[in-house]
């Protein structure tokens, strides 16, 4: 059983468990399934400074800082007690492209060559690592919702803001992918 | 204490985001080089499951186990949307992981990704600086 569990999951199990968590949340405590507003609620409770926008009552929201600490344990427990195998198993067409970019060492979840500590000192992985985090802390709350919250949720409730952010979202990406990455590696 | 079971809600979901490897970087790379089916396979069987939960929970008017009616407001539209939405698309590129990844690569190990994390603490402090004087 342990064994089989301990294999990845394929994507029509995943997808409906992740799928189950709008229910589950909204029978268990009539919340809205998001992710990306737990960034703001850290930063209201911490550094709200004279920033209108923080200054709200981020305690009636910590259901969600108490969530996004489970996804943390979530991820602890799964790689301690059933990790997937080393290697995700990718398309080898991306595995090519990817091994033409140099980014050779593919085991692992992230690749190694990019992110790791020591490449925070260099443009490739300044970009990526800080560059990148930064992106998706700003573009998420300015979008008002990421994956989670628009994708997911949004999409699902048929909302028009998140279809447009979801296209957005994959105009983004694919400038990244596509444009930038050929130049960055 | 009440906010226990959103603990362990959100266990569960770090272990469907670790499982799934949707938090592997070259998964986000195989979506955007639409190379393989995974990510569009998690992603669109879950608006399946979420989309035939909210249509069920609006129409037998589903109230929460605490006895309040369910209602889910509608999401404002705004530039937000397509601005925001174009520059985290472009940091999920490259950081290979939006908000949920991010929280569980803390937890699975890969260290480096609190430097992300913070990062991604620094940008949404930054817009809610910035926010009255961009465009809505």
């Amino acid at each position: 059983m342990l064994e089989y569990i301990s294999q990845p999951w394929p994507w029509y199990v995943a997808g409906p468990l992740i799928g189950l968590m709008i229910p589950m949340l909204f029978i268990f405590g009539n919340k809205l399934f998001g992710i990306s507003s737990s960034l703001r609620h850290v930063c209201a409770a911490i550094a709200p400074a004279n920033i209108p926008f923080l200054k709200y009552n981020w305690q009636a929201e910590s259901w969600n800082l108490f969530f996004v600490a489970g996804i943390v344990l979530g991820g602890f427990v799964a790689a301690h007690w059933f990790p997937n195998p080393e290697t995700v198993a990718i398309a080898s067409e991306t595995s090519s492209e990817l091994q033409a970019l140099g980014i050779t060492e593919q085991s692992g979840l992230l690749p190694s060559q990019i992110f790791n500590w020591s490449s925070l000192f260099t443009l490739p992985g300044f970009f990526i690592i800080i560059v990148g985090g930064f992106l998706v802390g700003f573009g998420a709350r300015y979008a008002g919702g990421c994956t989670s919250g628009h994708a997911i949720m949004g999409v699902s409730g048929l909302q028009r803001a998140s279809f447009v952010a979801v296209a957005a979202f994959f105009a983004g990406g694919l400038f990244i992918t596509h444009a930038v990455y050929p130049l960055l590696f | 204490m009440r906010n226990i079971k959103y603990l362990i809600m959100g266990t569960l979901f770090g272990v469907i985001l670790y499982k799934s490897e949707v938090i592997s970087w070259f998964r986000i790379q195989e979506m955007f080089r639409f190379q393989a089916l995974h990510m569009y396979g998690v992603i669109g069987s879950a608006v399946l499951v979420g989309a035939l939960s909210i249509y069920l929970i609006k129409k037998f008017n589903v109230k929460s186990l605490n006895g309040e009616l369910i209602e889910i407001p509608n999401k404002i539209v705004h530039h937000g949307n397509w601005i925001g939405g174009i520059l985290f698309g472009m940091g999920w590129a490259l950081t290979g992981a939006c908000p949920g990844p991010l929280y569980t690569h803390l937890g699975a190990g890969s260290s480096v990704m609190i430097v992300a994390l913070f990062s991604a603490l620094l940008g949404t402090w930054v817009y809610s600086y910035y926010r009255p004087k961009l465009p809505h």
